[in-house]
């Protein structure tokens, strides 16, 4: 009788690098920390508009600082990249049936972004209008 | 160290699962073991696509389907086993309904059948064109949820244990870790399949070896007329990949080189557009396998670097129809032929499909042994004759495995365990293969001898054959046989060693291979797929006969013949397409 | 086209050495042949120790996976000219542990196939005497997909997550928990619900997609995975919403 030996493979630590879609799917899950900070920057902001005009001058005036628009404008790199995977994904996981017959997922994908380009340009329209 | 179990079931097939299944329910208090060389979803059933016979229809009786496989067999049949195939295969496929199985619907629910060559109802169950691989992934998930199946997954078995003339238990090699074992049971049910791979040029699996036959046959069980080899007439050049017969069913024709549908020259009917039951190219396999050869005769085949072909031509059946009733098919021809035969001719010749003959059985499984049982395509219980009709062997599978499965449980419950003298049997297979790892003497490759098995057996027992040179051939693989015997094995490893699996299947397929030409030496007439050109004609006064092989001592075949069981049917002339 | 092609075959001898090395074969190059022809060549003349899986060399036992130039690829499938001039890299499908050269260990699959229970379920049992279960062929169409697979465990190889971490249910086995889950005759959804919606299962996957992309028989678990995702949560919400009800 032997012992048997597997051999159990490791992972190298750069291994997301070697398929784009890995690379993509570690980017993605990075982008979560950057969704939370979103979060945390809205929070901020509503603190400081509650906070009085003196407050949120301020908080203007931190959101110019160099630092923090390279940090906004990363998140929302990170942000438009999680919903457009997310929106991606969405016909994968909805089954709709017309007339007895599966709608193809492309042809969902359609209808997904224009209500999402609708939903963003009402925003715009509020905050700009 | 070493198992203990009711019964042992060795193969994980069909005919094993459905075989393992039936003890399980029986006796829930039945331990049962499947052994299995490879993972049961991996064995053979899973490439079969055509599909599965049950009377279903309202306009189909039992006695029509009983009528096509009796003539279909050429009479070779045992017609009391026909008749319980028959009756009971209808129930057997709709268990396997009720189990999951995805078979294809009529538009209201109801099961849809298909047309089947040589049969004239259409009564063939069929789940596209990937059936086998259906029923087997269903009974292998269905079997999953018995607590009392234990599998023992790769492993090989290499040796019955027998004591005093009654099976008690295998011994099996398990690849991962080299370590070899006992594995006693009450009783023992083959269904390790067919034998293909004695042949060059096979539809099937590479691990279609016939062990299953072979350790019966060492053990002391004769083999049944091992002289019927099926030649499928649709097989790819080069990789022998089957078209299925479905296609031909759905209205494909068979053309020569000059275009011509040939199959109407060789008493099978007239041509007409659509497909017709029992006619042409639905005709039997042996007839289309014999057509082609004489085709080849007369020099109006297609020569190509892969031997002669014809054409198999679907073109006139439409993108459609293909994608719905033959997507596999269309699949396997663009893969492996690089054609698409919505478009294309798809270029086919006659390739080694399926073995009628096996380990001799009565109607439960049970073998000349006591305590051993088998199933499947390694038993000949004789529903299948001198020629299988496509679409009965799956529905063979489930019926006997079934009954094997409920006859060894009933034996089981009641047997003794196994006597002392097993484990100095079970010792000696250790040392055996031990040795075998530390070198067996000889320098040839095991490809070299298996290669020249398989040309020496084409040559002499492919789709004609003649006394002189089938007479030579046992001369050759005598021969061969003890050069195999000693052949060398590069690998000395314990870990996964396909190489001495290779060379024991070889072994055992040699053994087979001259149990083959001796019983077609034997018989002295033409029937069903064994065409002797020396005696063109069927000869029921002398062969109305099964063949029954046996091993001597020195290895030497030795063949009897036992009558047919004919009941209602007497034996009369094939017709087709009249 | 060159006559011959290299192939460099991962071998792992567990009894000599302690990692996987590489040997160079060269096989010929001909226009028929798949990698697994090349593999048999070189078992048959030159290597008798190369030790790999196959068996039905036609797409449908699903024994001869492994990853071609790294791609998880089935080697009966995938053709030597293809690659030329060569050399083409074979190695045992990433994510398994290796027992020995191309041969890699699949118990875990197994056990997890187990763990889902691919069987149909009913509430009740219709004796068989009553005939089948009706189905129409749009029902039919509904599991159809997940039906196909053949175990091949190209996917896992393909998935980082069961890379990461080998607690994940991984595609192949919630793929065929769906497939039972939408067979119009199947009432065991509930009873699988508590494998599929744990955290190992369902919810493991990030979607990365790459399953889906190696699946070679069109099986698309990626899509089982996210559609089965929102039927755990609605599930969840129902469950929040009205816990009192029986379900
Ligand atoms: C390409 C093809 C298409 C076909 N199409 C059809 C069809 O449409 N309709 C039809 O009715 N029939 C068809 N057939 C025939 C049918 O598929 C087979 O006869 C049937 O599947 C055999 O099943 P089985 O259970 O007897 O054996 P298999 O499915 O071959 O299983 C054999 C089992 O035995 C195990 N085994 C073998 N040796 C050993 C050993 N030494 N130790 C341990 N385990 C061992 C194997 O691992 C395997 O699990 C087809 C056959 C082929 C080749
Ligand atoms: S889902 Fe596809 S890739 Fe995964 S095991 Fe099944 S057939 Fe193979
Ligand atoms: S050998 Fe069966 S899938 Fe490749």
């Amino acid at each position: 009788m032997t012992t048997q030996r597997l051999y159990k493979p490791r992972i190298s630590v750069l291994w997301w690098l070697s398929r784009r879609s890995y690379t993509l799917f570690v980017l993605r899950e990075l982008s979560s920390l950057f969704v939370g900070w979103a979060v945390v920057y809205l929070l901020l902001l509503i603190r400081a508009v509650a906070g009085g005009p003196v407050a949120y001058q301020r908080f203007l005036h931190w959101s110019a600082s160099p630092w923090a628009i390279v940090l906004n404008v990363v998140t929302a790199a990170f942000l438009l990249y999680h919903t457009v995977t997310f929106i991606n994904l969405t016909p994968q996981a909805m089954v709709v049936q017309v007339r007895g017959r599966r709608v193809p997922p492309r042809l969902l994908l359609g209808p997904l972004y224009l209500a999402w380009l609708v939903v963003s340009a009402v925003l715009v329209w509020l905050v700009v209008g | 160290m070493s198992a203990i179990h009711d019964v042992v079931i060795v193969g994980g097939g069909a005919a094993g699962l459905r075989a393992a299944i039936a003890v399980a329910e029986a006796d829930p208090r039945l331990s049962v073991a499947i052994v299995s060389k490879v993972y049961p979803m991996r064995s053979h059933t899973v490439s079969a696509e055509g599909g599965a016979a049950g009377v279903i229809g309202a306009d189909d009786t039992i006695e029509e389907h009983i009528y096509d496989t009796i003539s279909g067999g050429d009479w070779l049949c045992d017609q009391d086993a026909v008749e319980a195939f028959i009756t009971e295969a209808p129930r057997e496929l709709l268990r396997l309904e009720h189990w999951g199985c995805p078979w294809s619907r009529e538009p209201d629910g109801h099961i849809a059948v298909r047309p089947f060559g040589g049969m004239k109802k259409m009564r063939t169950w069929f789940a596209a064109d990937k059936t086998g691989f259906h029923l087997l992934h269903t009974l292998f998930q269905t079997s999953l949820k018995y607590p009392s199946v234990m599998r023992y997954d790769e492993w090989h078995v290499t040796r019955l244990l027998v004591d005093d003339g009654r099976v008690c238990g295998v011994v099996a090699l398990e690849l991962m870790s080299g370590r070899v074992e006992a594995i006693y049971g009450k009783a023992v049910i083959l269904a390790t399949g067919g034998c293909g791979r004695v042949f060059p040029f096979t539809t099937n699996a590479a691990i279609k070896t016939g062990d299953g036959m072979a350790l019966a046959y060492h053990a002391g069980a004769p083999l049944k007329d091992m002289e019927f080899v099926q030649y499928h007439p649709t097989g790819l050049p080069f990789t022998g990949i089957l078209i299925t017969e479905a296609a031909r069913a759905e209205g494909g024709w068979m053309l020569n080189k000059d275009g011509y549908r040939y199959l109407q020259d060789y008493n099978l009917g007239t041509p007409s557009p659509g497909p017709v039951l029992r006619s042409m190219e639905l005709g039997p396999r042996d007839r289309l396998s014999q057509a082609f050869v004489k085709e080849q005769e007369k020099g109006r085949t297609i020569d190509t670097p892969y031997g002669p072909v014809v054409h198999l031509d679907l073109r006139h059946l439409g993108e459609k129809l293909i994608d719905t009733k033959l997507p596999f098919v269309r699949e396997l021809c663009h893969k492996y032929q690089n054609i698409d035969p919505v478009h294309e001719l798809v270029p086919v010749r006659p390739v080694v499909h399926y073995m009628m003959g096996g380990v001799h059985t009565d109607i439960n499984g049970a073998t000349a042994l006591t305590g051993l049982y088998a199933a499947g395509e390694t038993a000949c219980v004789s529903i299948n004759g001198a020629n299988r009709l496509g679409s009965n062997s799956l529905p063979e599978c489930l019926v006997f495995g079934a009954r094997a499965g409920t006859a060894a449980a009933a034996y089981a419950g009641a047997a003794a365990p196994a006597g002392p003298a097993v484990e100095a049997q079970a010792a000696d297979e250790q040392r055996r293969l031990e040795a075998d790892l530390r070198g067996r003497g000889g320098r040839e490759r095991i490809a070299t001898i298996r290669t020249e098995m398989q040309t020496t057996i084409e040559g002499a027992a492919g789709i004609y054959r003649d006394g002189d040179t089938l007479a030579k051939a046992a001369d050759k693989l005598r021969e061969l046989r003890e050069r195999a015997a000693v052949a060398a094995l590069d690998d000395a490893s314990r870990t996964f060693n396909t190489e001495l699996t290779t060379a024991l299947e070889l072994t055992g397929m040699i053994d087979l291979a001259e149990a083959i030409v001796h019983s077609a030496l034997r018989r002295e007439e033409s029937r069903g797929a064994h065409q002797r050109t020396d005696f063109p004609a069927r000869d029921d006064e002398r062969f109305l006969a099964h063949s029954l092989v046996y091993r001597e001592a020195d290895g030497t075949p030795r063949v009897e013949h036992r009558p047919v069981t004919i009941t209602r049917w007497p034996p009369g002339e094939r017709v087709y397409g009249r | 086209m060159p006559e011959e092609i290299t192939l460099q075959v991962a071998r792992y001898r567990p009894e000599q050495e302690d990692r996987p090395t590489f040997d160079e074969y060269k096989v010929p190059l001909r226009k028929d042949w798949a990698v697994l022809d090349g593999l048999n060549y070189i078992k048959d003349e030159l290597d008798g120790t190369l030790s790999y899986r196959w068996s039905c060399r036609m797409g449908i036992c699903g024994s001869c996976g492994a990853r071609v130039n790294g791609e998880p690829k089935l080697t009966c499938g995938t053709f030597l000219t293809d690659y030329a001039p060569g050399p083409v890299r074979i190695e045992p499908l990433a994510n398994f542990p290796i027992i020995r050269d191309l041969v890699v260990d699949l118990t875990d699959f197994l056990v997890k196939l187990g763990a889902v229970q691919p069987w149909l379920i009913r509430d009740e049992d219709k004796p068989v005497e009553e005939g089948e279960y009706l189905q129409t062929p749009a029902e039919l169409d509904e599991y159809k997909q997940f039906s196909m697979c053949i175990n091949c465990m190209l996917c896992y190889s393909a998935c980082p997550v069961y890379g990461l971490d080998d607690k994940f249910l991984g595609p192949a086995a919630i793929a065929l928990a769906q497939r039972y889950n939408l067979d119009s005759r199947d009432e065991g959804a509930d009873r699988r619900l508590t494998v599929l919606s744990q955290p190992e299962g369902v919810w493991g996957c990030t979607f990365v997609g790459e399953c889906s992309r190696a699946c070679p028989k069109g099986v698309d678990p990626a899509g089982a995975i996210q559609r089965y995702k929102l039927t755990a949560a609605t599930a969840a919400v129902k469950k929040l919403l009205m816990p009192w009800g029986q379900r």
